[in-house]
């Protein structure tokens, strides 16, 4: 039934997909009665000559009936998501040992930060930006800070384990959109937002940018690496090695 | 003495001494400010059409050079292919002319002014020179809104929903003149729905001919008067949140800038907070006119008049409780997310029950496919827009208002004697 | 006999007249010049290594990584990428014609080429993108109107002219964060930008005595007085310090 969505690569892809096909079942089989209703009335009661309208003002027990049933269908459709929505966006579903990636959007790059070996991610402010040598405005002082890794438009994450980010924004409203993961979030200026979601089929995919930021918005786009544990570990030890010969060239 | 003086007032009665910019231009009759709004907004339509067949043009042969493309200036296409600041202005232009000056200016400035009265059997709105005020300073928002693409570095780019803090800030999305005229634009805009839609609550609460109670008016009245209340109270908010913005844009306040104790968000919150009842404003009036068209069209009582009256009031009233709906990922508390998403299912049983109550006023009908009820049909199905036919109304039955004969643009105030009065069937021709 | 007279001396004066202000004129004439090198002391600090991986096109056009050239010492222990001009003495009535030819700045390998130029106010800004991909395009002025464009694609935008002056007028782009250039805009023609020979040359000056400034982007400035005669070339070497 979902062969036409993007495909399911995170953990919360098959429930809102199903969510996304019940509601679809609910309203097309609506939609679908209304239609042929509305042909066949169209046709069956047609002006005819001789024909008369049959003369009623309506019907008291019709329009509760038709007023009860869609709002039963209301009520449960809001409690079966609720759930999904609050697990997926709920500031208390975050899991604790979720893996922190930061996600800095500026016009018009995504800067990701690995918080490197203690696990941890350093201290940022915002008076540290600069550009080409400091784009996160990440605090170097800070001890957590030391072995942060920072890189321009390329989101790698592990699979199978939870990952959450905090997302800045420099400038404008941005948004952290990747369809395969069915995640999206605004990223607003002033606010600190943490995001999460679990990753469980390596591949490569997209982050795109899905708030209007300006004129190249439509290329604020950067590349989601999956890798397994193993792949994962050795892409950081390589980046941090990267990183550490050229702080020192 | 008196009798010559009668007689001299009844010749006077019937000869009309204005000069032609006091009978045509600057006219305090509901009809002719329903002719202006109808200019204003069919030109709106077809500037926001242009806008739109440009948008077309990027999205089915990105990168080619436009024809006619070498007409705009280097800076919007460069040697006619467009370049991504001017997709983004064509963009919101085309959403805010759309939006404020073809659908509103239609639906509510044109159908309400023109239809309220007749439909009541006033002789003109409660107040016509506020009527008057009301289309011309909707006609300095279009001047203000069309002038706006011509200044230097282009017209606004932060699309029709102007999200802060790009709309706000010059550096940052490249056009300054533009944005600016947009603010003043809409806070005239605002001014105009205001002064429309006192006039409308004030004339369908004060103006219905006698006889006439709450439960007899058509519905395609309930509709606007509901629809005029909502403007009342939801129009206000943007002209505000357009003041903020505007001084946010010339005056350098903080109402949304992050770094000095503003929020991002608030405009959000503003703008949607207006944005919802917006949308109602768009969409009842139109199902209003659905609702006489079918009864018309089906040769009955629409089914169900209390629960349509109900429904509309419902939909008007859970609309002022769902904008966050606009907003889930915005990165509002979590916890409203729950709250909007419960109050916008709510919202589709009232709608739910107009359908259901088209398709019982269809239902052992005698469907008679005129061209009002094809419209009407259809729009039952996805919401079409309107017809422009011509009708003239004759009366075999004289009604309450001194007009036996009337030229209406709609068969909708035809229809609604038919389907309520007793005693006579208006014949309605084409013309 | 009279008439004559005063005709004549008004004549002579309007030569003279004619004559002193037209310093194009008289530069061509008798133009001083004023050269020398600007000179680096110490140990170049490392530039910055820029992260391309993201953008193909631009990465492929580099053997070696790129980096973000702030600190540009060449061999001969000179500073590339200085902009020299003449701050002060210049005469304050004078005028100088605005080239009808445009400045260029060309975008290739995601940097700016020149990242360091003099254009005079109300030249034209030719901005060229050869790398044919989006870069933006914004001008950071704070004297002058900021701009800020885009170029999808191959392309060149004439910008008109800037309309004040300004030392130094910064260009960034947004799409890639390290593109940076810097512009000194102003209203004579006296100016130059060292490049790898770390040399200056300012021509066509008129005898006076003028301060000469030096800018860089992450060292400052450095002035030097000179003075010079009709047709004179002098030397005035510059130098910046590692800090």
């Amino acid at each position: 039934m979902t062969w036409w969505l993007p495909p399911q690569a995170s953990t919360f892809a098959a429930p809102i997909d199903w969510m996304f096909t019940a509601i679809l079942i609910i309203t097309g089989i609506t939609f679908v009665l209304v239609e042929v209703g509305l042909v066949y009335f169209v046709i069956a009661y047609r002006n005819r000559p001789g024909r008369k309208a049959f003369y009623t003002h309506g019907n008291t027990r019709a329009e509760v009936i038709w007023t009860a049933i869609p709002a039963v269908t209301m009520v449960i459709l809001g409690l079966t998501s609720n759930g999904l929505w609050v697990k997926i966006k709920g500031r208390n579903s975050v899991p604790a040992n979720a893996y922190p990636i930061g996600v800095h959007a500026k016009q018009f790059e995504w800067w990701f930060t690995y918080p490197g070996a203690d696990g941890k991610l350093g201290r940022v402010s915002p008076e540290l930006i600069q550009e080409t040598v400091n784009p996160t405005g990440l605090d170097r002082s800070d001890p957590a800070a030391q072995d942060d890794i920072v890189i321009r438009n390329q989101l790698h994450v592990p699979v199978g384990r939870p990952v959450v980010v905090m997302l800045t924004s420099e400038d404008v409203i941005h948004s952290f959109y990747v369809p395969q993961f069915r995640v999206r979030q605004d990223a607003v200026p002033g606010m600190n937002i943490r995001v999460w979601f679990e990753a469980t089929v390596p591949g490569t995919y997209e982050v795109g940018c899905s708030q209007l930021c300006g004129m190249s918005h439509y290329k604020m786009r950067a590349r989601v690496f999956v890798h397994t544990q193993a792949e994962y570990d050795a892409w950081l030890q390589q980046e941090a090695a990267k990183a550490k010969g050229a702080s020192t060239s | 003495m008196s009798t010559a003086a009668a007689t001299a007032h009844a010749v006077h009665a019937h000869h009309d001494d204005r000069s032609f910019v006091r009978k045509y231009v600057f006219s305090t009759d509901h009809k002719i400010i329903g002719i202006q709004f109808l200019f204003l907004s069919l030109f709106s339509l077809l500037v926001g059409g242009i806008l739109a067949m440009q948008i077309r043009w990027q999205e089915g042969f990105p990168g080619q050079p436009m024809p006619l493309g070498k007409l705009l200036p280097e800076t919007m296409a460069s040697g006619g292919v467009l370049l991504p600041e001017y997709y983004i202005e064509l963009v919101t232009m085309h959403g805010t002319f759309m939006v404020f000056f073809a659908i509103m200016l239609l639906l509510v400035g044109v159908y309400a002014n023109f239809l309220i009265p007749l439909k009541l059997g006033a002789h003109d709105m409660a107040f016509p020179r506020i009527n008057m005020a009301s289309f011309w300073s909707a006609f300095v928002a279009g001047i203000l809104m069309f002038a706006s693409m011509f200044v230097p570095e282009g017209a606004a780019r932060a699309g029709w929903t102007m999200y802060t803090p790009l709309s706000a800030r010059h550096d940052l999305s490249g056009s300054s003149l533009g944005q600016e005229l947009w603010s003043i634009s809409i806070i005239f805009f605002g001014l105009s729905s205001v002064l429309g839609s006192l006039n409308y609550i004030s004339t369908v609460i004060n103006n219905r001919a006698p006889g006439m109670t709450w439960f007899r008016m058509p519905l395609s009245v309930w509709a606007l008067f509901i629809t005029a209340i909502l403007g009342l109270l939801a129009v206000p908010v943007l002209a505000g949140a357009a003041i903020m913005l505007l001084f946010e844009q010339i005056l350098g306040t903080h109402f949304f800038d992050p770094g000095a104790g503003g929020q991002a968000l608030l405009w959000q919150h503003l703008f949607w907070f207006f944005g919802h009842p917006e949308v109602y404003i768009l969409i009842l009036p139109a199902m209003g006119m659905v609702s006489d068209l079918v009864a018309n069209g089906s040769r009955k009582p629409i089914f169900g008049y209390h629960s349509m009256v109900f429904a509309i009031c419902g939909i008007a009233f859970l609309g002022w409780i769902v904008w966050g709906h606009h907003m889930f990922v915005s990165g509002m508390n979590p916890t409203l997310g729950s709250t909007f998403m419960v109050s916008t299912l709510l919202i589709a049983v009232p709608s739910a029950i107009k359908v259901f109550n088209w398709m019982g006023t269809m239902w052992r009908g005698n469907i008679q496919f005129h061209t009002p009820m094809l419209k009407a049909r259809s729009a039952d199905c996805r919401g079409s827009s309107w017809p422009r036919r011509r009708w003239t109304c004759s009366s075999t039955t004289p009604t309450s208002s001194s007009r036996t004969c009337t030229t209406c643009y709609s068969g909708a105030a035809c229809s609604r004697s038919s389907a309520r009065s007793p005693t006579g069937i208006r014949r309605c021709s084409a013309g | 006999m009279r008439k004559l007279g005063s005709a004549a001396a008004i004549g002579a004066g309007l030569l003279v007249w004619a004559l002193g202000s037209t310093p194009g004129a008289e530069a061509a004439l008798d133009g001083a010049t004023v050269t020398g090198k600007v000179k680096f002391v110490g140990k170049a600090p490392a530039n910055p290594v820029i992260d391309m991986s993201e953008e193909a096109k631009c990465a492929a056009k580099y053997t070696t990584p790129p980096r973000e050239l702030i600190v540009q010492v060449n061999a001969n222990g000179t500073l590339a990428n200085v902009f020299v001009y003449v701050k002060t003495g210049l005469p304050a009535d004078a005028k100088y014609p605005t080239p009808a030819t445009p400045v260029e700045i060309d975008q290739n390998g995601c940097m700016y080429h020149p990242r360091v130029f003099g254009i005079m106010v109300g030249q034209t800004l030719a901005i060229k993108n050869s790398d044919g991909i989006l870069h933006n395009i914004k001008a950071l002025g704070k004297k002058n109107r900021p701009f800020n464009i885009s170029q999808p694609t191959t392309m060149t935008t004439n910008r008109p002219g800037f309309a004040a002056v300004e030392v130094m007028l910064p260009f960034a782009c947004n799409v890639h964060g390290w593109m940076h250039a810097f512009a000194g805009v102003l209203s004579h023609p006296f100016y130059s930008a060292t490049g790898t020979d770390g040399s200056y040359s300012i021509k066509g000056l008129p005898p006076g005595t003028y301060t000469i400034e030096a800018w860089h982007e992450k060292y400052g400035t450095q002035t030097a007085t000179v003075t010079v005669k009709a047709a004179e070339t002098k030397t005035a070497d510059l130098t910046f310090t590692a800090k």
